[in-house]
C-alpha cells in the first residue's frame, strides 16, 4: 500500500464556487502539500519570533528601573514570563526547524511527498491551536502561577497539544528519510540537512514523550486534588525543563545540518571528511540524555577525587558532547571554505552566524552548570535560551534564503540579505550577552521589579530590550524581502538550490 | 520524432507504516518510561516514619486502607503477550496469504484488548479510591489510565486491520507487521508498569 499523496495540492473544489482568495485559503488550510505545511509552520513561526521578541523588548523596558517601571503588573509578571519562555522554545526554535524540514526534506531525497502527509498537516494544527490554547489562558491570568484555575488546565493542554503537534510533524519527518528515499540513495547519502532533520526528529520522538508524561500527572493532579505538584504556583517547577537547556540543544541539531549543507555550494565544491560532519550532527543529539532525565547535570568540584570525576563525567556527557558535535560541524564548513572557492553568500552568513551564536549558548550553558559560578536563578539562564533561539532563528532564516527558490520560485537580494544578517547578528548579542554579564551581578530570574546590584542595571537592560527590538526588525526585514522577492524577483529555477 | 509513453508512476516507499510504527512505539514506550521515573522519584521521596515496635521503617507511600487486586493486575500482564501472540499470528497468516486467519487474528486481538480494558476497569472499581484521595492515588490513576489509552489506540490499530482484512485488502502485510509491533510495545510497556506500579507498588 501507499501513503503518498499524489494529488497534493490540486484543487478541489470547483472555479467559480466561490471566489478565488476563499478557494486559496481553504487549500492552504487543508492542503497535503509538504511545501504548503512547511510554508504554515514557518510563516506562523516567524509571527512567533516577533511576539516573542517584543515581550523581550517590554521586559527589557520593565528591568531598566526595577524600582519604578511596572508594565505588567502583580501574578501578570510571571505568566508572562511562561509566555515568552513558551514562544520562544515551542514558538519559534522547534517548529521553525519542523516546517524547513516538511518542506525541504522530500524534495533532498528524491520523494514525491513527505510520508503521511496527513500527519504532518495535523501536527502544524495541533501544533497552532495548541499554542493559541497558551496565548489564551495566559491572557485570562491562567499560565503558571494564574488565578484562573480552568485557564491553567487549558494551559497545560495546550502545552501538550502543541508537543503532540511537533511529534506529529517529527514523525513524519523521520519516516520520510528512513522510508522515503530515491532507490540508490542510502542513509550515509542523504544531503546533510535531511540526515539532521532525522537525527533531531527522532531526538524530538524520544524527549518530548517525557514533557507530555510529566503534563499528564500535572493536569491530573491539577484538575482533581492539587496535592502533589503545588497547583498552579508548581507548574514551572515541573515543566521548566522542558523550556531550557539541554532540550533546547535538542531543537537546534537541525541548525548544523543547514550549515552543513549550505557551506559546501557557497565553497563551490564538495564537504570534505562528510561522514565525520554527519558524525558531529549526531553526536548532538546526546542532549537527549540530558533532556529525558530533566537534569543540566551540575558540575561540583567539592569533595573526593571520585566525586570530582563522577561530576566531570556527568557534565561532559550531557554538556561537552553536544557542543564537541557542534564545534566538528563548523570546523569541517570551515574546512569546505578553506578546500573550495567560496564565495559571499548571505544564507552561509546566517547559518554560520547562528550557529556561533548558539555555540555561544551551550558554552554559557557550561559556565551556568558549573556550581562554583553561582550562576543558578540568574538572568544568565535567559541569555543562553537567547543566544540559542536567536541563533537557530538566524540560521532558519539562512536555511530560508538558501531554499527561497525551492519553496517560492525566487531568490533574495544577497547585498540587503546580508545587512540583515549583521542586524540579526547585532541584535542577537544586544538582547543575550548583556544578560550574561547581569547574571554575574546577580540580577534575578524572572523578575523585573524588586531587584537591585552594583553595576549599570539601566545599561545592560537597555541594551537587551534594543537587541529585542533588532530581532523584530530582522524578522520584519526578512519578511519584507521575501515579500519583495515573490512580486518583483526573477524566478530561479528550483534546481538551483536544491 | 518519438512517441513514448509516460514513465510509470515511482513505486511507493516500502515498510512505511511498520518504520513510523516503529519510531511511534519507542515514543511512547519514553513516555510511559518518563512516567515510571515520576512515579520512582515521589515514591523515594514519601516520607517514612518508624513502626509501631521500633524495627521497621514504614514509607507512607500507599495507604494502607488501599489494596491492588493482585489477580486482576495479573491476569492483565498475562493477557498482553497473548494479544501479542494473536498479532503475530496475524502477521504470520498475512504473510502467507491467508485472509481468513489474519482477519481471525486481529478480531481476537481486538477482543484481548477489550478484555484487558475490563480487567483494569475491574482493578479501578476493586480498589475503591477516589482520583483526589492522596499523591499515591492520583499517580496511580493518571499512570494506568495513560498505559489504558494506549491499549484503546491498540484496539483501534485491530480493528481498521481487521476491516481492512475483510474488506480484501490481501496486500496489507506492512500494516499487519506494524499491527504486530503495536502489541509487542504494549506487551513491553505494560511489564514495566506492572512490575513498578503493581507489584512493587
Amino acid at each position: 500500500m501507499t501513503n503518498i499523496d499524489t494529488h497534493v495540492g490540486a484543487t478541489t473544489h470547483a472555479q467559480g464556487a466561490g471566489s478565488a482568495l476563499v478557494i486559496s485559503v481553504g487549500q492552504w488550510i487543508t492542503s497535503s502539500d509538504h511545501k504548503k505545511i512547511g510554508r504554515l509552520f514557518i510563516g506562523t513561526s516567524l509571527l512567533s519570533a516577533v511576539l516573542a521578541a517584543v515581550l523581550g523588548l517590554i521586559f527589557g523596558l520593565e528591568r531598566i528601573s526595577p524600582a519604578h517601571m511596572e508594565i505588567f503588573h502583580g501574578d501578570a509578571t510571571p505568566q508572562m514570563f511562561a509566555l515568552y519562555q513558551f514562544a520562544l522554545v515551542f514558538g519559534v526554535l522547534a517548529p521553525l526547524f519542523v516546517g524547513i524540514a516538511i518542506a525541504v526534506v522530500p524534495t533532498q531525497l528524491g520523494a514525491r511527498s513527505i510520508a503521511f502527509p496527513r500527519l504532518a498537516q495535523f501536527g502544524f494544527w495541533a501544533w497552532l491551536f495548541g499554542a493559541l490554547m497558551v496565548d489564551i489562558s495566559i491572557i485570562g491570568n491562567g499560565g503558571p502561577g494564574g488565578g484562573a484555575t480552568d485557564l491553567v488546565d487549558m494551559y497545560l493542554l495546550g502545552v501538550a497539544l502543541a508537543a503532540v503537534g511537533l511529534l506529529a510533524g517529527s514523525l513524519s519527518i523521520a519516516t520520510s528519510v528512513l522510508t522515503a528515499r530515491a532507490p540508490g540513495m542510502t542513509l550515509d547519502r542523504v544531503p546533510a540537512f535531511s540526515w539532521s532533520a532525522l537525527v533531531g526528529s527522532i531526538a524530538t520522538l524520544l524527549s518530548l514523550p517525557v514533557m507530555i508524561g510529566t503534563i499528564i500527572y500535572v493536569y491530573v493532579d491539577h484538575t482533581h486534588a492539587q496535592l502533589i505538584f503545588g497547583g498552579n504556583k508548581g507548574i514551572n517547577s515541573f515543566l521548566g525543563w522542558s523550556l531550557s537547556q539541554p532540550m533546547t540543544f535538542v531543537f537546534v541539531i537541525m541548525a548544523l545540518g543547514v550549515l552543513a549543507e549550505v557551506a559546501p555550494v557557497t565553497a563551490r565544491t564538495e564537504q570534505p571528511l562528510r561522514p565525520i560532519v554527519l558524525a558531529g550532527i549526531g553526536i548532538i543529539s546526546t542532549a537527549v540524555l540530558g533532556a529525558v532525565t530533566q537534569s543540566a547535570h551540575i558540575l561540583d568540584w567539592a569533595g573526593t577525587n571520585s566525586d570530582k570525576a563522577k561530576s566531570t563525567l556527568l557534565h561532559s556527557l550531557f554538556n561537552g558532547l553536544p557542543l564537541l558535535g557542534m564545534l566538528v560541524v563548523v570546523l569541517l564548513s570551515l574546512l569546505c571554505l578553506k578546500v573550495g572557492t567560496p564565495r559571499v553568500t548571505a544564507s552561509f552568513a546566517l547559518s554560520l552566524l547562528g550557529v556561533l551564536m548558539i555555540i555561544v549558548g551551550v558554552l554559557g550553558n557550561g559556565l551556568y552548570t558549573f556550581k562554583s559560578a553561582s550562576l543558578d536563578g540568574t538572568v544568565f539562564s535567559e541569555g543562553i535560551v537567547l543566544y540559542i533561539v536567536y541563533g537557530g532563528l538566524l540560521s532558519a532564516l539562512g536555511a530560508l534564503s538558501h531554499w527561497a527558490p525551492l519553496l517560492w520560485g525566487r531568490a533574495f537580494d544577497n547585498i540587503k540579505l546580508l545587512g540583515l544578517a549583521l542586524i540579526g547578528l547585532l541584535g542577537t548579542i544586544l538582547a543575550s550577552f548583556p544578560l550574561y554579564i547581569a547574571g554575574f551581578a546577580n540580577q534575578p530570574a524572572n523578575i523585573v521589579m524588586g531587584f537591585d546590584y552594583d553595576g549599570p542595571v539601566a545599561l545592560w537592560n537597555v541594551l537587551t530590550g534594543l537587541g529585542h527590538a533588532l530581532i523584530v526588525l530582522t524578522v520584519l526585514g526578512f519578511v519584507g524581502l521575501l515579500i519583495d522577492a515573490v512580486r518583483n524577483g526573477e524566478s530561479v529555477s528550483q534546481e538551483a538550490s536544491a | 520524432m518519438t512517441i513514448a509513453l509516460p514513465a510509470a508512476p515511482a513505486e511507493a516507499p516500502r515498510r512505511q507504516i511498520l518504520v513510523a510504527t516503529a519510531i511511534a512505539s519507542a515514543s511512547a514506550f519514553m513516555l510511559i518510561i518518563g512516567m515510571i521515573a515520576m512515579w520512582l522519584k515521589f515514591r523515594a521521596g514519601a516520607p517514612t516514619r518508624d513502626s509501631l515496635d521500633g524495627f521497621k521503617i514504614i514509607k507512607d507511600w500507599m495507604p494502607v486502607s488501599v489494596k491492588i487486586p493482585e489477580v486482576a493486575a495479573n491476569v492483565m500482564f498475562t493477557t498482553f503477550p497473548v494479544g501479542a501472540l494473536m498479532a503475530q499470528w496475524a502477521s504470520y497468516s498475512a504473510k502467507r496469504n491467508d485472509a481468513p486467519h489474519r482477519s481471525l487474528a486481529l478480531a481476537i486481538s481486538f477482543l484481548i484488548g477489550l478484555a484487558i480494558v475490563n480487567a483494569q476497569v475491574a482493578v479501578y472499581s476493586q480498589m475503591e479510591i477516589g482520583l483526589a484521595d492522596g499523591q499515591f492515588q492520583t499517580m496511580f490513576y493518571a499512570i494506568t489510565g495513560t498505559m489504558l489509552l494506549l491499549v484503546v489506540g491498540g484496539m483501534v490499530f485491530s480493528l481498521v486491520a481487521f476491516f481492512r482484512s475483510v474488506g480484501g485488502r490481501n496486500n496489507d502485510t506492512d500494516l499487519v507487521n506494524a499491527h504486530a509491533l503495536y502489541w509487542y510495545f504494549l506487551t513491553a510497556a505494560f511489564a514495566v508498569v506492572w512490575f513498578v506500579v503493581y507489584v512493587q507498588k
